[in-house]
């Protein structure tokens, strides 16, 4: 800064004739410095909105896929010859029938709609229609006939799943060159694919499953759904809530409110402060040496989970707790004192219901924060379990083992099929969903009921 | 559930002890409310409080007493000869663990009844193939001292539940007794309530406390024993990652130095995309923009820190990984063999923490005193010259505070390298090619089926203790960097 208006003694600086009019060389420079600064800052930001943008992008458009599945609608007729050998209608013996047993009906009749259609293909056998439906299809059938035996004998609509292969070849996912290797299926059915689409046979639906449905082994993608790893965060999420709320709470009124500045509060503040700063796997680590190899509680339940979850959200909470006790004036303190309550009564009645929404506040956005950590998750064995059995109360759900929304994302993430990734995106949509509703959630609050003094 | 319906008799117990308090307060003054020291809800609240607190605690305590003993007392039965070669101790107790369950389950389905299953004996049943029937899982045939272990076991805990009921019941109505006895009309109700009720509230802050101590236990605790299997020395000085699955001990090479280098690299890449856009970002927001601009640029720049990181582990996989493939992969440059490398998992780790750059120097620079900026303006300065050479020196140790808690961000990061990193780990200056980290290690060491007490799982907790002792130092310093800054112009 200074070199600019120091002259060495024995030179004689050169006359400048500035103008206030033209503009010199050098305040052109400077100038030209100061847009050129200010663009790297509009760059900075375009860059970080473009990230943000790019990111939005490729989580919808690759993920809304998922939110649509392909069914075939077929008219199956439930042969009493294959499915009730006695005649007699006796449940136990249908039940008998495993789901090999109805494979052939629904192949025959996917096969017929092709012959009554008159659409020509190579495929000449009705077995050869294996490869359109899901391996799912013929239990599903198999339900609906233990369900009702009289159908047995009728020829009965169903809407079945089709293959994720199929399905994937409709979505774009899966082409005629990306078949040629594949064993599964061959370009001949996809050319079907195409004839029976036409013909309504094949058709794209919204698919409420993969919202409320249960995760499904690695061959079934087209029947894996995020249903009870919801169930499982929304267990989790339960725990956390009724643990962090009141502890965290607590924790805040004691510090803002009675602690004398001592050696024990000191320790109690740098820990919460190196807490809310501690890398989240070390909560698992946490984890999975106390609550499961010494406290042996059940592992991969969502109990633990929530308990994890708790101490990682607690110094979130206690930090916007704190925050909200302290913007409360301290004239509504001096006030309540006044007229002859206690410490206790004054923080009781007066300063924890006007700090309420605050902490209401900073306890959905902590649950949020809660409610998308992973890494922990992976630790107690949420992840690696083939989430497929919805909980059977209440005590089962906080104790069988469980996926969570982002663990069972990670799960289908790592899976080889392709048609998973499209699973795994979707799921982020509806993770972000919620998480989005638990944010405005807490915007909507603040906005409503924040008092400023 | 007998403990679920332990804490509701417990708490039935305090919903009378609070109306007994209460009125036997009411009463001793002759229902004259102004006698009375406390308000008289106050009374109540301590009889409830008395009843509560000691037979709570109680339960907890025992519930965490009362395994260990039993384990010590059983464990002793167990015969040296029993303990195969290459087994534990703690492994035959785990079985008898199972058999116990087993014979519940056994009693529990009717297969026999419960004193039959006292008196079972290894060479009269086949016990193993019963225990098989009723659901239990066990891992070898059962002999009998193994038998008679687990039937020990059984009866101590069924005792010892019986005990723990009455226990805690008895605690409670002493508690009752105690509290209604109390109340009296001069006694002062509230400043005890208030006493016990400050006494809680240090104990929910204690909890803070309480967790960083679980957290280095466990973490020391379990390193302990995995120097105890492997030599430290070769831990920190080998430059080869290697676990092996099959043999135990020796045969795997487990040097820490891979991954950090891993970490480190990925960190710095990470740092590399994340500082200059943060930092160029918070600048331009907090000294150019105008209110609407700034009001719409921050959030959405802070909903990048909303997105969860297993969103930013399948973008990486998915979406960055494939996208620097076309560039840099075998179509291209020829320098990328696979989607997963130090690049995919940096570059999208930098985008996730740009908006913890940006808010954290924000804050910093918004908080560099105005007449600074003013004196500078004063002396003909542009206003890129008074951020270079005025606003930026002033703010500089807030902002290398914020540079270094995101570094401590970026090595604690799992999801994105755990997807976007690849499992290889390798000692390589090439940013393109796969690398792992520390804390992928840990998630890869600690899920599957290996159990706890070999080396290979062990070294997770080693890991995890390098992990947190690096995290915390760099926030230690930051956090003191912060705060020494902040003194300086409050």
């Amino acid at each position: 800064m200074t070199d600019a208006s120091f002259t060495p003694p024995g030179r004689v600086p050169p006359p400048r004739h500035g103008s206030l009019i033209t503009l010199d060389a050098r305040t052109k420079k400077r100038n030209a410095a100061e847009k050129r600064f200010r663009m790297y800052g509009i760059a900075a930001i375009a860059t970080g909105l473009i990230f943000l943008m790019v990111l939005l992008t490729a989580i919808i458009s690759n993920g809304k896929g998922a939110f649509q599945q392909t069914f075939i609608t077929t008219q199956v007729f439930l042969d009493p010859a294959k499915l009730d050998k006695n005649g007699n209608r006796d449940i136990d013996d249908i039940k008998k029938v495993s789901t090999f047993g109805y494979t052939p009906l629904l192949q025959n009749a996917i096969f017929a709609e092709v012959t009554d259609r008159g659409i020509e293909t190579p495929l000449s056998k009705a077995s050869e229609m294996k490869a359109l439906t899901s391996a799912s299809a013929a239990a599903q059938v198999r339900d609906v006939v233990i369900e009702n035996p009289d159908m047995i004998g009728d020829t009965v609509e169903f809407r079945i799943l089709a293959s994720s292969r199929v399905d994937g070849y409709l979505k774009g996912r899966v082409s005629r060159e990306s078949v040629i290797r594949d064993k599964s299926i061959d370009a001949e059915h996809l050319d079907l694919t195409d004839a029976l689409v036409d013909a309504g046979v094949i058709e794209k639906r919204f698919n409420l499953s993969f919202i409320t449905g249960a995760d499904a082994s690695e061959s079934r993608a087209e029947q894996a759904g995020m249903g009870v790893s919801i169930l499982g965060s929304l267990f989790m999420m339960m725990v956390v809530l009724v643990l962090s709320l009141p502890i965290g709470v607590a924790a805040s009124i004691y510090l803002e409110e009675f602690a004398k500045q001592n050696r024990w509060t000191d320790l109690i503040e740098v820990n919460i402060s190196n807490l809310a700063a501690v890398p989240s796997i070390v909560f698992g680590i946490l984890g999975l040496a106390v609550f499961i190899q010494f406290a042996h509680l059940p592992q991969s339940a969502p109990l633990v989970g929530g308990l994890v979850l708790t101490l990682m959200t607690l110094p979130t909470i206690i930090i916007s707790t704190r925050a909200s006790l302290k913007a409360v004036p301290p004239s509504i303190r001096d006030a309540a004192l006044g007229i002859g309550a206690s410490k206790m009564q004054s923080v009781v009645h007066h300063v924890l219901p006007l700090a309420a929404p605050g902490i209401l506040t900073g306890t959905i956005i902590g649950l949020a924060q809660a409610l998308g950590e992973t890494a922990p998750l992976l630790l107690i064995g949420m992840v690696g379990y083939i989430a497929s059995n919805y909980p059977d109360g209440i005590a089962s759900g906080f104790l069988d083992p469980n996926s969570a929304m982002p663990a069972q994302i990670y799960e289908w993430a790592k899976r080889a099929d392709p048609a998973y990734y499209e699973r795994a995106w979707g799921g982020i949509i509806i993770l972000l969903v919620v998480l989005l509703s638990m944010n405005l959630i807490a915007i909507i609050l603040r906005r409503r009921f924040e008092r400023r003094w | 559930m007998p403990v679920f319906w332990l804490v509701i008799v417990v708490l039935a117990l305090a919903a009378v002890g609070y109306i007994l308090g209460r009125s036997r307060a009411l009463n001793s003054a002759g229902g004259d409310i102004r006698r009375l020291h406390s308000l008289p809800s106050y009374y109540g609240w301590n009889a409830a409080l008395k009843v509560i607190i000691p037979a709570l605690l109680l339960l907890v305590v025992w519930l965490l007493a009362q395994p260990f003993y039993v384990n010590s007392v059983v464990s002793k039965m167990i015969p040296q000869a029993e303990i195969s070669e290459g087994s534990s101790r703690g492994l035959v107790m785990a079985e008898v663990r199972r058999t116990a369950n087993g014979l519940d389950s056994i009693a529990a389905a009717g297969l026999i009844d419960d004193d039959a299953t006292r008196n079972l004996r290894v060479d009269t049943t086949d016990v193993t193939k019963l225990l098989k029937d009723a659901g239990q899982v066990v891992t070898s045939g059962i002999t009998q001292p193994v038998l008679a272990a687990a039937q020990h076991y059984r009866i101590m805990k069924a005792s010892g539940d019986l005990i723990m009921s009455i226990a805690v019941v008895a605690f409670a109505l002493a508690g009752l007794l105690w509290g209604v006895r109390e109340s009296h009309f001069d006694f002062r109700a509230r400043n005890v309530v208030e006493q016990v009720v400050k006494a809680l509230l240090i104990a929910a802050a204690s909890i803070a406390v309480l967790t960083t101590v679980g957290i280095v236990f466990s973490l020391i605790f379990n390193t302990w024993e995995f120097f105890r299997l492997y030599p430290a020395a070769d831990f920190y000085t080998l430059f080869e990652w290697a676990p092996s699955f099959s043999g135990r001990g020796g045969a795997s090479s487990l040097g820490i130095l891979p991954l950090l280098w891993g970490t480190f690299y990925i960190s710095l890449v990470a740092l590399i995309v994340a500082v200059p856009v943060g930092l160029f970002a918070a600048i331009y927001l907090s000294e150019y923009a105008s209110p609407t601009v700034r009001g719409f640029a921050k959030p959405m720049l802070e909903l990048l820190a909303g997105i969860p990181t297993i969103v930013y582990g399948l973008f990486a996989l998915l979406t960055v990984g494939p996208m620097l493939l076309t560039v840099f992969g075998d179509d291209g440059l020829g320098w990328m063999q696979g989607g997963r490398a130090v690049m995919t998992a940096g570059i999208t780790m930098g985008i996730m923490l740009i908006p913890f750059v940006s808010s954290l120097s924000d804050d910093i620079i918004n908080s560099v005193p105005q007449s600074m900026r003013d004196g500078s303006y004063g002396l003909g300065a542009t206003k890129s010259e008074t951020i270079k050479q005025v606003v930026l020196p002033a703010a500089l140790p807030g902002i290398i505070g914020a540079v270094l808690l995101a570094a401590s961000r970026a090595i604690g990061e799992t999801m994105i390298v755990v997807l976007g990193a690849g499992a290889a780990a390798r000692l390589s200056l090439n940013p393109f090619e796969a690398m792992t980290t520390v804390t992928a290690k840990i998630v890869s060491q600690l899920t599957g089926d290996s159990d706890f007490a070999s080396p290979e799982a062990l070294v997770a907790f080693a890991l995890g203790m390098n992990l947190f002792i690096l995290t915390l130092a760099l926030n230690v310093l930051a956090l003191y960097i912060v705060r020494k800054y902040r003194e300086q112009y409050e």
